[in-house]
């Protein structure tokens, strides 16, 4: 930050113009402005994962990036297994691993390397702001070697080691993602199963956790039993205590996340946008579909959420459930074109509908919103939807797309696109590293709400 | 009134509403959907380790957000049995007289407890005390499992003997109980005082209390341990927690220079500065300037008025959108003279609930509250920090740092062309206010006398201040 060495006091003030697609005023000349919410990361940040294997290093990783992506961190994670599978092609058996198979050492020091490498390349040439370095990193020696590296580069370290000693866990966690992983294609169940457990006892002996008195100068949570209990040491920064208050909010329970709009409101029959109206006799008719479909579905201890406009109220009250109420869920802000048709939006805005279609990401609406700040104002809901169990979130075709694009892992420039046609039922089970999708049409007519990107600018 | 209710359940994800009730829309739970079952915050730790710095703090950030929170600090109960505080004696181990009254004091404050989240619809209990011992928390734990109260622990744990000390200086001897004592007097006796704890303190117990529901602050927030978090609240609190310091800093609190909207009267919108509003944001310059602050950072909202007063500081700012002034809605950029005639029983509904009413198609100071809790979380990490806004935007944060209730926040006073720094202190806030004799219209209406919807006119614009 400029210290008062550095003010310059204007005598006449640098005029102000509003950027015409996001609305953010800013200095005419190029000025020295942030334009982001906030400034999370002065420097890079490189996440180190640490832990055995099968102890979800890759599943944080993953799950990690998605989120921090979705929340505008441009994030992006290397796992040195892929580094080390394109450069062995045929993996033979644990063997590979043993500590003093010194081919193995000398390939598994190289992949870490050339990984590293690329983390340098995509934070400081490519404009990354973080890194995940997803490895084992089980040695003070070779998390040494990351941590000379960092400093090389003006990089901030936070570590996120994974301990965990229950034999269900790590057993189930050989069975989701081990089984299917291409080391073991060509194995039955049972040999997979045997060669990673021996796989595992390589790593044992040399294992060195962060240790709380040797690496009290370190950035890191230690992350017990599967979020039992955690140990967080010198959070430097905004996007570490992001990233650590995320940490401890998500689980890995079973359960499914049913996503809808509101049934077909009277705006949507009229085509115009936004407002505050209430159900169709379609939409109403949807309701009661939605209240069998969920009734069918027999899901335990089941939570609704709606937002606050009438619309998903009463879809919400068809159900026969308690229901909360977001604001946040709301849909997006159209400003000046609330409940106008797209053709008038044309005849009276032409040049916001031009802006719109060019970058519908980050266009904000005069008054309005962008789908860029519906992604901040909704990140309260995503933590929270990651704390909850089974879960029906009864919103809007906006709102619909950013939590889709958040769980299916989906870019800004898609985000807007998504599909989310009204009177389906989308139902997301995480899986894996990933989310299963089941996508439930429930027989009632309605108006199509999606309107394609533009092939002509 | 259907309308009316649907646009005063304001509160995110706070309102349950039982389907069967439709027709009067009654709401089941008025408060935070996420405290189902009243929870316990339990202090832990040696005398001067920060508790009830942390007790009150937390209990403020809580009330803020819309969670009815007390705090209930044991020493307040013995201060008010004993009366006279002689000397550390009171609080050695083998004080049986003392041990009574000491544990009759708990009980007491437990006994509150129970009449706050009963009868008074409280949902969270902040037990300030030293609870160093297991048994003491065994009392506790089981007298909210009897009761139904979740409990979750705040252990601090710390051996510096400089924080400790400063502790000491800046709070302990401003207490009642060393009000007749010189500094080196008290500094001592405390020292023995915690001495009488040392021998018995039984931290909580990493394998022992491995159900329990905690988290450990060591060194004032260098490492945290975190334990079986149990719910929604609990997790917020540890965030929280995770993001205060104690590192002495200056917040300055200042709106938008005055702006051409204002001139006429006129709420809302994204005008620009008027020609006095722009010797404002000169003026500010060279103010902070004189303060000398190190490493300022400073922030605005994305509404041209805010960054045309920072653009004359010629520093970085950064903008956040959650910045943005109130959103009036159908009201935007009117006077209050055409709200009044435009939107009469609007208007009065607003005077009957400040905090709580929603413009049609916009926001309530309650909606707020919740769009700046980030913001309120990013300022508790950083140090010194200068934030430029807006008129309802300032009093929401005010009302934050000052612990202002819902019913007084709306009407706190936040005038055109004046800085306010705060300097948290002791177990508060100090507040310095700084008018920079640039003149600027008044924009505060008081709450009129007659808040009824038939009400006339005159009556509603009463308090109405001047423009042109």
């Amino acid at each position: 930050m400029l210290d008062n060495e550095d003010f310059m006091l204007e005598s006449s003030p640098r005029e102000l113009t509003q950027n015409p697609l996001r609305k953010i005023w800013m200095p005419c000349k190029n000025g020295h402005i942030a334009q982001r919410r906030v400034c999370m990361t002065n420097c890079p940040t490189l996440i180190v994962t640490v832990g055995l294997p099968a102890r979800g290093k890759t599943y944080i990783s993953k799950k990690l990036t998605r989120y921090l992506n979705w929340i505008g961190v441009p994030t992006k994670e290397f796992n040195v297994g892929q580094y080390r599978r394109e450069c062995l092609k045929i993996y033979k058996s644990f063997e590979f691993f043993r500590p003093d198979n010194e081919e193995g050492l000398k390939i598994r020091r190289q992949c870490a390397m050339a990984a590293l490498n690329d983390v340098r390349q995509y934070l400081s040439v490519e404009g990354g702001q973080v890194a995940v370095f997803d490895a084992t990193n089980t040695t003070r020696e070779r998390r040494g070697t990351i941590i000379k590296f960092a400093e090389q580069n003006g990089f901030k370290v936070f570590f996120v080691e994974s301990v965990c000693e229950d034999p269900d866990v790590i057993a189930q966690n050989i069975v989701q993602v081990k089984l299917g992983s291409p080391d073991y294609i060509h194995c039955n169940t049972e040999e997979a199963i045997e060669d990673f457990m021996k796989r595992i006892k390589c790593y044992e002996s040399s294992y060195q956790p962060l240790d709380e008195v040797l690496d009290r100068d370190l950035s890191y949570i230690k992350i017990m039993d599967v979020g039992r209990r955690y140990l967080v040491n010198r959070v430097l920064d905004h996007i570490q205590s992001r990233i650590v208050y995320y940490l401890m909010n998500i689980h890995i329970t079973p359960r499914s996340i049913y996503l809808c709009r509101h049934g077909e409101s009277d705006l949507n029959i009229k085509g115009r946008i936004g407002g505050d109206s209430g159900l169709s006799a379609r939409g109403t008719e949807f309701a009661k579909s939605l209240r069998k479909f969920i009734q069918d579905q027999n899901i335990k201890d089941l939570k609704v959420w709606t937002s606050q406009m009438k619309r998903t109220i009463q879809t919400a009250e068809c159900l026969g459930v308690p229901y909360e109420q977001w604001k946040s869920l709301n849909e997006i802000d159209a400003g000046v074109c609330e409940e106008m048709m797209y053709e008038e939006i044309q005849e009276h805005y032409p040049l916001e509908f031009a802006l719109r279609d060019q970058d519908k990401y980050r266009y904000r609406y005069p008054k309005g919103e962008s789908y860029e700040d519906l992604v901040q104002r909704l990140e309260p809901v995503i933590m929270e939807l990651e704390r909850q169990e089974n879960i029906l979130v009864v919103c809007h075709q906006a709102v619909m797309r950013c939590l889709l694009a958040y769980f299916l892992d989906k870019t800004a420039d898609e985000l807007p696109y998504l599909k989310c046609p009204l009177h389906t039922v989308l139902k997301l089970t995480p899986m894996a590293y990933g989310c299963k999708v089941e996508s439930v049409y429930l027989g009632v007519d309605a108006v199509n709400t999606h309107r394609d990107r533009p092939e002509r600018m | 009134n259907v309308k009316l209710m649907w646009r005063f359940m304001s509160r995110e994800s706070c309102h349950s509403v039982a389907p069967h009730c439709s027709n009067q829309m009654k709401i089941l739970a008025s408060v935070p959907q996420f405290c189902n079952s009243p929870t316990m915050i339990v202090m832990v730790g040696l005398p001067a380790r920060g508790k009830t710095y942390i007790s009150k703090k937390l209990t403020r950030y809580l009330n803020w957000i819309g969670v009815p929170t007390k705090m209930f600090n044991v020493g307040q109960y013995r201060r008010e049995a004993v009366k006279i505080y002689k000397n550390f004696e009171f609080f050695k181990p083998d004080n049986e007289e003392a041990m009574r009254i000491r544990k009759a004091c708990a009980a007491a404050a437990l006994k509150d407890v129970t009449a706050y989240f009963t009868k008074e619809q409280g949902q969270v209990a902040v037990f300030d005390a030293t609870n160093t011992t297991r048994e003491r928390r065994a009392i506790i734990i089981s007298f909210a499992k009897e009761k139904g109260y979740k409990v979750f622990f705040v252990e601090s744990i710390c051996d510096d003997p400089e924080i400790i000390a400063e502790n000491i200086r800046q709070v302990k001897f401003g207490s009642p109980d060393y009000v007749d004592r010189d500094i080196d007097e008290a500094m001592e006796d405390f020292i023995q005082r915690i001495d009488c704890y040392r021998a018995s303190y039984m931290p909580i117990d990493d394998e022992r209390d491995r159900k329990l529901s905690y988290i450990k602050i060591f060194d004032v927030g260098n490492r945290y341990l975190v334990n079986q978090v149990q719910d929604h609240i609990q997790s917020r609190i540890v965030y929280y927690l995770m993001n205060i310091h104690v590192t002495p800093r200056s917040i300055y609190l200042s709106r938008h220079g005055e702006s051409e909207l204002n001139l006429l009267g006129r709420i809302g919108g994204d005008s620009g500065l008027s020609p006095r509003g722009q010797k404002y944001a000169n003026a500010l310059a060279t103010f902070i300037k004189g303060q000398n602050i190190r490493d300022l950072k400073v922030w605005t909202s994305h509404m041209k008025r805010t960054i045309q007063t920072a653009e004359a500081l010629g520093v970085q700012y950064e903008q956040w959108k959650a910045l943005n002034e109130i959103d009036a809605g159908v009201c935007e950029e009117m006077t209050y003279e055409e709200i009044q005639e435009n939107y009469p029983e609007e208007f009065a509904l607003r005077d009957q609930d400040k905090y709580r009413y929603r413009y049609p198609k916009g926001e309530s100071y309650e909606d707020l509250v919740h769009r700046l809790e980030p913001v309120i979380m990013e300022l508790e990490r950083q140090e010194n920090v200068l934030v430029i806004c807006h008129q309802a935007i300032m009093r929401c944060l005010l009302a934050y740092f000052l612990d202002k209730p819902a019913d007084e926040l709306p009407y706190l006073r936040c005038p055109l062309h004046t800085v306010l720094k705060l300097t948290p202190i002791a177990y508060g806030c100090k507040v310095e206010s700084f008018f920079l004799n640039i003149e600027a219209v008044n924009t505060h209406r008081e709450r009129p006398v007659n808040v009824d919807i038939n009400r006339n006119p005159e009556e509603a614009l009463q308090t109405v201040p001047d423009h042109i």
